[in-house]
């Protein structure tokens, strides 16, 4: 049997079938540059020994469009996104799974140009794809391609993070500068495309987070502000926790191009989604030194305390404008959308 | 950023609400009407109100596109989507604008009708040379400010002889809906903060004689919040000294006659509706634009043969007496219990400048929130 | 209502009437038909993919003066 043809093929149903097409593109395409040891085993399954500590696991299905961006693609997306998920436990993140859903016609060279960029990005962390699966659908039922990750990762001994452990008077710090992944995404995008040299902040942050947590055993919660942006994780953090917050518009990083392409499109920064940053809320007698740390990793040079979590029955989160008034930041409605008035 | 940062200056703002605290008259009530959605989103995202005398009371106007279309248009829109073959193109705006049984843009398309989000009228022509073997309508809103950007694509449209490219036009005017709100005298108002944006395009005269003739002071005002609480003042001034003008403020995007080139060429592609409905306003003469003849070629109304659609609004809704000046949001019993941004029943709720989903948004907690 | 924000204008093709316009970063091609005269290193309103109008300096300069007048009036308080 031929490998598939990488150059001008196409996703064919068949590709999905379990037949020898399957097998091939299996060989060629996602053993062959996820190259390792538990994968090359060829098993539907990845069997390793379980260490000791308390085990995460997680899931995140990526939808992205355009499929390729400034600044990554779904494939590194798909890693870095589940590596997250796990790190924003405290934990190690060990190994990942991926589920590829495929449209019939989708090009060959595009999804190879994904897998690659999972694949570095599986390099890069040092967290290995060790098993997966793929689905074809028939043309017009898919968006080009689905990638579904999962993570497993173990918590050290003594860590114990959780969006309902923030407690009024713990410092907010954010790690970086909001919105970059969501303007990187809307420039792109067809019928809104802007010139601008933002690019994804697309990141895996377990190595920040070991960082954080060897400095700062006490951290209570961290939570990645992906969809939705900072304000809808303010907002989940402050249910969860039955508690309010307390933040200062003026604290909060923000590029000049972020805030030039929000205020183009009528859209609202902490509402804008990323893919590098994390919230961390943590007491404050830790604050100071935990900051400390983060600025000398390259991926929190610009983290900042951005406020503080209050005591709310109502689970407000309140902002100081850099105009001097206050607002509610309330939970987005809906979805973002560009608006004219 | 030149020309924003300026006027979102907090120290410039608390030196103009300082000025206005001096100059109000203690024993009266100044009711202003900010006519723009726009106005109404900075007041509430700057916290303007907390900057204001207890006698100064902002009444929310019509000004917001969205808000005073009627559920009966977008019904017809969704009909035609639903009905044929066609690409509906529109502002994102209105994709969850309510029509009538608990319909919108946004629930017809997760059935199944092809309705495209667009940023500029240009990507609706586009998207009609994209797809040369399908109709494209252009779902067409807005005031005077959005209305020159139809004008320039139809024309282009035309210029091209495309044949698949049509706009279902539904542009109002400011100055009649002004005019109504003033001869109803039901919203009781001492001054306008008049639209931004729209005067751009049609001049500060436009609202001269609808100011002569109700004796109504109206300052032109800039949307960023120094703006806003500088054009507040001057209407306070004005309203002291018992004199009623059309002022500006807004000079640097604002001149007298507005911008000749786009009224021109609003000119040359539509005319008058003899009567259009407004949400809340009810049907107003000469107060909406249709296409004229001569290019009736790109009228959807006349290519579908649209025919009107009537809906009878949600019950309990106040979102009419809202737009008229005449009511708050927080005195509709639907408000922030039914009617929600996340299932708006009425129109205000939906737009971020109308005037529900602003005191939803920032005003709602706003009174607990400085206590 | 109507969102227009100002821009720089960076490059311009009065062929199009197109032209580049840049906020803080962002560049977007926006038309300029609606202008009766526009030149680089203006500012301008954009709407809809639409310049609007030019921007005043002058008359910008004299409402940014005022307010400096008024602070400088306070400093002195």
């Amino acid at each position: 049997m031929n490998n598939p043809d990488f150059k001008h093929g196409v996703i064919e149903m068949a590709h999905g079938s379990g037949g020898r097409t399957s097998a091939t593109l299996i060989e060629s395409l996602f053993v062959r540059h996820f190259d390792n040891p538990l994968l090359q085993q060829g098993n539907d399954q990845a069997a390793f020994a379980v260490t000791s500590g308390r085990m995460v696991i997680t899931t995140d299905a990526h939808v992205v469009s355009p499929l390729f961006f400034p600044g990554g693609d779904i494939g590194s997306l798909s890693v870095h996104g589940t590596i997250n998920d796990v790190a924003m436990a405290g934990a190690q993140p060990l190994y990942l799974s991926a589920a590829f859903i495929l449209e019939e016609g989708f090009p060959l060279a595009e999804l190879e140009r994904i897998v690659i960029s999972m694949a570095r990005a599986s390099r890069e962390t040092g967290i290995p794809v060790v098993t997966g699966d793929t689905k074809v659908v028939e043309r017009g039922k898919g968006d080009g391609v689905f990638i579904t990750t999962t993570g497993i990762g173990v918590i050290p001994d003594g860590i114990h993070i959780s969006g309902h452990l923030a407690r009024p008077g713990d410092a907010i710090i954010l790690s970086g500068y909001i919105g970059d992944h969501g303007t990187a995404i809307l420039s792109s995008r067809e019928g809104l495309e802007f010139g601008t040299t933002i690019t994804s902040d697309s990141a895996a942050l377990h190595t920040l987070v070991a960082a954080m947590i060897e400095v700062a055993p006490d951290i209570r919660c961290l939570r990645d502000p992906t969809r939705g942006g900072l304000a809808t994780t303010l907002n989940e953090l402050a249910r969860q926790s039955g508690v309010g917050m307390h933040i200062e518009e003026a604290a909060i990083p923000l590029r000049a191009e972020v805030r030039g392409a929000c205020e183009l499109l009528g859209l609202d920064p902490l509402y804008m989604a990323n893919e590098g940053k994390l919230v961390c809320i943590v007491p404050q007698q830790s604050a100071g030194r935990l900051l400390a740390r983060m600025h000398h990793h390259p991926l929190a040079r610009q983290a900042a305390i951005i406020g503080h979590v209050t005591s709310d029955e109502r689970n407000l989160v309140v902002m100081q404008t850099g105009f001097g008034g206050m607002r509610v930041v309330d939970w987005l409605a809906g979805e973002q959308l560009p608006r004219i008035c | 950023m030149k020309y924003i940062d300026e006027f979102r200056d907090g120290d410039t703002a608390r030196l103009l609400a300082g000025l206005i605290h001096k100059e109000v008259s203690p024993d009266r009530n100044y009711r202003l009407m900010e006519f723009c959605g726009g106005h109404t989103h900075a007041i509430f995202r700057f916290g303007i109100v907390d900057l204001m005398p207890e006698n100064v009371r902002f009444v929310h106007g019509p000004g917001c596109p969205v808000c005073v279309l009627p559920a009966g248009r977008i019904e017809a829109a969704i009909r035609l989507a639903e009905s044929s073959d066609i690409i509906l193109c529109t502002y994102a705006d209105l994709m969850r604008v309510p029509a009538g049984k608990k319909d919108s843009l946004h629930k017809a398309r997760a059935r199944g009708a092809d309705i495209r989000m667009i940023y500029s009228a240009t990507d609706a022509l586009a998207i009609a040379q994209a797809n040369p073997e399908r109709q494209v309508v252009f779902f067409a809103i807005g005031f005077e400010t959005t209305t020159p950007p139809t004008a320039a694509v139809i024309r282009i449209a035309a210029a091209m002889a495309l044949t698949n490219f049509t706009v279902f036009c539904n542009h109002v005017l400011t100055p009649p809906a002004m005019a109504h709100i003033l001869a109803s005298g039901e919203a009781s108002i001492d001054g306008i903060l008049g639209p931004s944006h729209v005067s751009t395009i049609i001049g500060s005269q436009a609202y001269a004689d609808c100011c002569a003739q109700y004796r109504m002071p109206l300052v032109i005002a800039g949307f960023e919040p120094v703006d806003v609480i500088q054009s507040t003042l001057l209407l306070i001034r004005q309203i002291n000294e018992g004199i009623h003008r059309v002022e500006n403020q807004y000079t640097r995007a604002v001149s007298a006659s507005g911008n000749r080139k786009a009224k021109a060429l609003m000119d040359e592609i539509f005319e008058l509706r003899p009567r259009f409905e407004w949400r809340g306003l009810g049907e107003l003469p000469d107060s909406a634009l249709a296409i004229r003849h001569t290019y009736a070629a790109f009228d959807a109304e006349k290519r579908f043969h649209m025919a009107p659609v009537t809906t009878t609004d949600i019950k309990g809704c106040i979102c009419p007496a809202v737009l008229r000046g005449v009511s708050n949001p927080d005195e509709c019993k639907l408000f922030g219990t039914v009617c929600t941004p996340e299932e708006p029943k009425g129109a205000c709720m939906v737009s971020s400048e109308g005037a529900c989903a602003a005191y939803y948004s920032y005003g709602r907690f706003r009174a607990e929130v400085t206590s | 209502m109507c969102l227009a924000v100002p821009a720089r204008v960076e490059a311009l093709d009065e062929a199009t009437a197109m032209a580049v316009v840049s906020l803080d970063g962002i560049r977007k091609e926006v038309s300029t038909q609606l202008l009766e005269q526009v030149a680089i290193g203006d500012y301008v309103l954009i709407h809809v993919g639409f310049a609007l109008e030019r921007i005043d300096p002058v008359e910008a300069a004299k409402t940014l003066a005022l307010f400096a007048e008024l602070r400088a009036m306070d400093g002195n308080a």
